[in-house]
């Protein structure tokens, strides 16, 4: 019976290992410890032994149904195991296959452009403006010091729309600036993008629609030094830290004094090179000390309040910041163009 | 402004290289655009002289001249031009020379012959006929050198023999001697076959041995022209050749003195407010006080002694004395008309200005070096020595100088005698009173005009000239008399004419000098200096401001210094914009930010975004013909938009009242760049007149181009004053013509997965995530604009009882305008009807606690009940157990009767504060299903 029980462990330890997969263990589990099984079978002639005999083969008769059960338990799992590496094998896929499209819309390069200023603006305290594009010339010219006989009021500079050149497509951000003046309490920051129109034939670099920001700050004791600080700080957020700017004097009815201001060349670091037209620096906007004349014509005291303002164009800023070569690619909306953005 | 640095070191020595000049000069506030210098290519090219000329042997074209370049051994050098002259002075570039546009020259053989260099012609200089208009050449034609178009058909024999006839007294002739006798003056010796001829010519192209053809009745050399013929047949008799110098120079001189090639030229940009700078002593001021050099002007001095007195001879009227501040004439007698000499023409080149004759290049000449435009009229034709200062009559003619006839008006003021106008005033003189080769008797005018007037005047003439373009930015009128004495001191330097004694100078308007007072701390003030005031003094000093103690007068060219922010400025350019510190805003804080319609504005563009549409830049401004394009009724209230009456073309002529031809035009241009899809979205605005018709809306106080500032000062707790502030606003646009600027959010697409529902998903979804409120569909409404949709496929889109916008197929008609066979789609919603039907914020709802019941039900009912319909039916048949609806199924096909479809739904029941029983699902359901029936004939399938 001992041999029995040796032999049985042997083949059935065997045939554990041998199985393919888990009906052919559970017809192992059956064929051995089952009701009818071969361990069951030689137990059943346990009441033949001698009572002396019996415990010791109980006790290995045992162990032997135990190493059993254990081996079935460890082969069965690692079938269940191999099962799963052949299914996850199966499911293998190809990674290199494009993903499922999610067809994302695109924010206008110009826009972007206008957000990043925004954004820079709005953290130092300014107010967002949005005035009328359809304006008087009262507001966009005499208003800004700008009066009768100024070149850019002519029509072929001006787009008018009677015959006494009273009411116009504003030509500037400028015209928010009286209007913020005349309506708003002071200290006054606000900037004020949108959309301005000049008679210009459209081109590689003009376009008879154009965008600016005005920007305009007025409280007591607001000096050039101001104005030049303020500035400075939106070109380093915009530009990078370190970015170096030089003011240069110039002329704008509605300023003085007035000065332009540079970026230095961010292609030759100031050198000279075909996109600074050798000067080594960039124009980049048109700022001043609000004039008197314009303050006063508000009703504001210039003996009290000074104030400074500026008016960049947004078209030249977005295709310096994408390197966009050719302005009419802005009104031209292709997709193509649009979905690089 | 260009300015020649030779004329300017007339005035002012400065040592500075362009580039070091220009920046100076750019940050003191004279904006320098380029600087050119004339001879930057050009090295080792020098004058030479020919001393002798042989014909190539290997070449039927070429010439071999020996030139003296003042070397030890003349140079030998090879030449295809054939206008050069034993004797002549020539430009030579030596070997290893270099000329403009990069050419090098060596030394090199042609046709085995050596050459040591090349004769340049002008181009090769960089110059041309401009500069030097006597280097025109005109070449005869050389019948040695007829090429026939046609081979077999020559038009002159190859075997031509002089006395041959070419044609009707043109024969053939041979010439035996050439001899230069002046500038493109040569004496030639024909053999005419029948005899010798003797005449003289212009053609410079001529040497012995040469056939040419003569005409025998006018005893003169054909040219090309004269022998009707093309340039191919006369290959090498080109108006092109050698630069024949007529200059005082030497063999061996540089060339670069002789063309003036020497100077260099800075280009400003000088601003509007600036006048003074359009001058050469304007920029020299500034060029003193930049690099702090010695300004050595100099005071005209006149000899006069002319025969007569100017009172008898001239009188002037001005009875337009508020259009003229002030006349200043001279007289110059017994003229000798001639060019002016080589300086004054070189220096009027490098200003970019033609020399003419002596009297017009001294105007001109004037007129660069003060910057006070200047006139000369021909004494002879003012009729009655009377000048009359005076506006045009109504109708009045003028042919001006550049042969145009001017129709006048009494807006323009013209110089005329007793009976007829001889010039323009500020803008350009009269045909009738030119200065021509036989004037004897000139009337320099130096005047200040009224500078609208010459700008209007000019403008309606649409002639804008060098004189008007200064007249109109207002010139100081001290310049007029240091101006015409220069002019007649330089009459006297060229040996022009006598100038008569005295002037005549009517003094309209009497000029007050501006005096002001320095404030230094004001100054320091506004520019946030500290700047001491003996330095502020230097600086104004140093541009011609007279300070004493604390007053300030500033000189006569200043009139736009006025103010102290005006000296502010001249402190500021001379203290350094760039020595200004930098320094950050002080004084109380605002809080920025966006408005709640600036908030909105940002997340409809990233919805759009998120549902895949490109945002767009499209004009405000667009053809009248696009309301036809897009189907308009003729008679539509929303036609009538603001119209620009100077437009630069018909396309962009109207303000639009819709957005959707400009989406239609970018989605138009897109298909036609084949582009397999688009989506694209622009929140941008329409320009509705305010008032009169019946489209028009009233002044909307939420209108959002008002709204901003006022949400602004509510986000400032300062609502208080906001309705002033709107107040004040709409005071300004309510009756002032303006525009209601309504913005309109639009939707355009084409192409794949692209339908009706697909644009109209995309806007379920914006409503949604504004939490538009009452949201529901409809179809169009009947409105005019309609027209432009599929009527079939468009509907209108509603929150509540408010209309947000319409959305659909454009009608195929509308497309096949647009000349596209497929189908758009296109969706106009309008941003302030957003901005109303925008939700609250939201609030959390507690999540189910019970479970929920879900029944599906089918039911078939005639086609054209709409599902919204059957939709209403099932909400309105619940029993308060109803939480959703959802439409998972149309059908129409076998099983189901003609003329009817089945509709199936998902419903979801539940109870919010128990579980839902079976019974009680099926007892909600039994009513929903009554309920269709009852309402839309719809019954279980």
């Amino acid at each position: 019976m001992k041999e029995q029980l040796a032999t049985i462990r042997a083949q059935a330890l065997a045939a554990f290992d041998a199985a393919q997969d888990s009906a052919a263990l559970d017809a192992l589990r059956v064929q051995y410890l089952g009701k009818k099984g071969e361990l069951t079978a030689v137990l059943k002639q346990m009441g033949k032994l001698s009572p002396e005999e019996r415990p010791a083969m109980g006790a290995l008769a045992n162990e032997v149904r135990a190493a059993l059960e254990d081996a079935l338990e460890r082969r069965s799992q690692q079938l269940e195991e191999q099962a799963l590496e052949r299914r996850l094998a199966k499911e293998t896929v190809d990674v290199t296959i494009p993903g499922k499209p999610v067809k994302m819309g695109h924010r206008h390069p110009m826009y972007i452009a206008l957000d990043e200023l925004k954004e820079v603006f709005i953290g130092m305290g300014f107010t967002v403006l949005d005035g009328p594009e359809i304006e008087l010339a009262q507001l966009n010219f005499d208003r800004l010091n700008a009066g009768e006989g100024h070149p850019s009021r002519d029509w072929s500079d001006t787009f008018y729309f009677d015959e006494d050149s009273r009411v116009m497509l504003r030509s500037q951000t400028s015209p928010m600036q009286v209007r913020a003046m005349d309506s708003m309490p002071l200290p006054i920051r606000i900037i004020a993008p949108g959309r301005v129109y000049r008679k210009d034939e459209v081109d590689a670099t003009h376009s008879p629609m154009f965008h600016q920001v005005e920007g305009m700050v007025i409280d007591k004791g607001v000096t050039m030094a101001d104005l030049k600080g303020t500035l400075n700080t939106v070109v380093e957020q915009l530009y990078g830290k370190g970015t170096k700017t030089r003011f240069r004097p110039h002329h704008f009815p509605f300023t003085e004094p007035s000065c332009e201001m540079d970026v230095q060349c961010h292609k030759c670091g100031g050198l000279g090179c075909p996109t600074c037209k050798g000067e080594g620096w960039i124009e980049l906007l048109g700022a001043g000390m609000i004039h008197p004349k314009v303050l006063e014509m508000s009703g504001i005291d210039p003996n009290v309040y000074s104030g400074w303002a500026f008016g960049i164009g947004l078209e030249r800023t977005a295709m310096r910041r994408f390197k966009i070569a050719d302005l009419r690619l802005i009104f031209e909306n292709d997709v193509r163009f649009l979905e690089q953005f | 402004m260009n300015l020649s640095r030779k004329w300017l070191d007339e005035f002012v020595h400065v040592t500075a290289n362009d580039k070091e000049f220009a920046e100076a000069m750019t940050m003191s506030g004279s904006k320098v655009e380029l600087t050119h210098d004339l001879g930057e290519e050009i090295s080792n090219v020098v004058v030479g002289k020919v001393l002798s000329m042989e014909r190539h042997p290997n070449s039927d074209h070429m010439w071999i001249c020996q030139v003296d370049v003042a070397q030890a051994q003349p140079v030998q050098i090879v030449t295809g031009a054939w206008n050069v002259h034993a004797g002549d002075l020539v430009p030579v570039a030596l070997h290893k020379s270099t000329l403009p546009g990069g050419k090098k020259i060596e030394r090199g053989k042609l046709r085995g012959v050596e050459s040591n260099g090349m004769l340049c012609g002008l181009y090769e200089l960089g110059l041309d006929e401009r500069d030097f208009p006597y280097a025109a050449i005109t070449p005869a034609a050389l019948l040695n050198d007829y090429k026939p178009l046609d081979p077999a058909k020559p038009s002159i024999p190859a075997d031509i023999q002089p006395g041959d006839k070419v044609f009707g007294p043109v024969v053939c002739a041979r010439v035996q001697g050439v001899a230069v006798t002046g500038v493109n003056q040569f004496a030639v010796t024909l053999d005419t076959g029948s005899g010798q001829a003797q005449l003289t010519t212009s053609c410079p192209n001529l040497h012995t041995g040469d056939l040419v053809a003569y005409h025998t009745k006018e005893n003169h050399i054909c040219t090309l022209a004269d022998l009707r013929a093309q340039q191919a047949e006369f290959p090498h008799c080109i108006p092109d050749g050698i630069f024949i110098l007529h200059e005082d120079c030497r063999p061996g001189d540089d060339i670069k003195p002789v063309i003036n090639a020497d100077d260099h030229v800075v280009e400003f940009e000088i601003t509007p407010n600036r006048p003074d700078c359009l001058s050469v002593i304007g920029l020299a001021r500034e060029v003193s006080a930049t690099f702090d050099a010695p300004l050595a002007l100099h005071e005209p001095v006149v000899k006069g002694g002319a025969e007569g007195v100017l009172a008898d001879l001239l009188d002037v009227e001005t009875p337009d004395a508020d259009l003229v501040p002030r006349y200043t004439a001279r007289m110059v007698r017994n003229v000798k008309i001639a060019p002016s000499p080589k300086w004054m023409r070189e220096r009027l080149r490098s200003m970019g200005v033609r020399p003419i004759n002596n009297i017009v290049d001294i105007t001109n000449y004037v007129m660069l070096e003060y910057g006070q435009p200047m006139h000369a009229f021909d004494y002879r034709y003012v009729q009655g020595g009377k000048i009359i200062v005076r506006r045009a009559s109504e109708g009045e003619e003028l042919t001006t100088l550049d042969g145009q006839v001017r129709k006048l008006n009494h807006d323009h003021l013209v110089i005329a005698d007793d009976t007829r106008a001889v010039g323009l005033a500020g803008i350009m003189g009269g045909m009738n009173s030119e200065i021509v080769a036989d004037t004897a008797d000139v009337v320099f005018e130096s005047a200040c005009f009224d500078g609208t007037c010459i700008r209007k005047g000019a403008l309606a003439l649409g002639m804008r000239t060098e004189a008007s373009a200064k007249f109109e930015k207002g010139l100081d009128p001290m310049n007029t008399l240091p101006a015409v004495n220069r002019a007649c001191e330089l009459v006297e330097l060229l040996g022009a004419g006598e100038v008569v004694d005295g002037v005549i100078d009517i003094l309209n308007l009497v000029p007050q000098p501006t005096v002001l007072q320095l404030e230094p701390d004001k100054i320091n003030a506004l520019l946030g200096t500290d700047v001491p005031e003996s330095d502020m003094a230097a600086i104004l000093r140093k541009l011609g401001f007279q300070v004493e103690g604390d007053q300030v007068t500033v000189p006569s060219w200043r009139g736009d210094v006025q103010r102290m922010a005006d000296l502010a400025e001249e402190v500021a350019r001379f203290y350094g914009y760039n020595n200004i510190p930098v320094t950050l805003m002080r004084g109380q804080t605002t809080q920025g930010g966006y408005s709640p319609a600036q908030q909105l504005e940002n997340r409809l563009g990233a919805l759009c975004r998120a549902c895949g549409y490109d945002e767009i830049i499209t004009y405000s401004f667009i053809s009248p013909t696009y309301y036809d394009k897009i189907r308009w009724p003729e008679d539509y209230a929303l036609r009538k938009s603001f119209r620009i009456l100077n437009p630069l073309g018909e396309d962009t002529s109207i303000m639009r009242t819709t957005t959707l031809p400009s989406m239609l035009e970018i989605l138009t241009r897109n298909w036609n760049y084949r582009n397999k899809s688009a989506r694209l979205y622009e929140l941008a605005r329409v320009y509705l007149p305010k008032s009169g018709s019946a489209s028009q809306k009233p002044v909307d106080p939420k209108d959002p181009s008002l709204s901003a500032s006022k949400e602004a000062l509510e986000k400032l707790g300062l609502s208080g004053l906001t309705e002033a502030l709107v107040d004040g606003i709409n005071k300004l646009t309510e009756d002032d013509g303006l525009a209601d600027e309504a913005k309109v959010l639009t939707l355009g697409a084409y192409g794949e997965d692209m339908d009706f529902f697909a644009m109209k998903g995309a806007i379920e979804a914006i409503l949604k995530d504004i939490r538009a409120v009452d949201v529901h569909f409809e179809g169009p409404s009947g409105a005019p604009s309609d027209a432009s949709y599929h009527p079939g496929r468009c509907a209108t889109v509603w929150s509540g009882s408010d209309c947000i916008g319409i959305f659909g197929q454009i009608h195929p008609l509308v497309a096949r305008n647009y000349g596209v066979d497929g189908e758009l789609y296109c969706a106009e919603l309008s941003f302030d009807e957003l901005m109303l039907a925008k939700g609250p914020d939201p609030e959390y709802v507690p999540l189910p606690k019970f479970p929920s019941v879900t029944r599906d039900i089918a039911v078939v009912c005639d086609a054209s009940v709409t599902v919204g319909a059957l939709e209403k039916a099932i909400r309105d048949g619940a029993k308060g157990l109803l939480k959703e609806v959802a439409l998972f199924d149309i059908y129409q096909g076998p099983g189901i009767p003609e003329g009817k479809k089945s509709v199936a739904f998902n419903l979801v029941l539940r109870a919010d504060a128990r579980s839902l029983t079976g019974e009680e699902a099926d007892e909600d359901v039994k009513s929903i299903l009554e309920t269709l029936e009852k309402d839309c004939g719809a019954v279980l399938r």
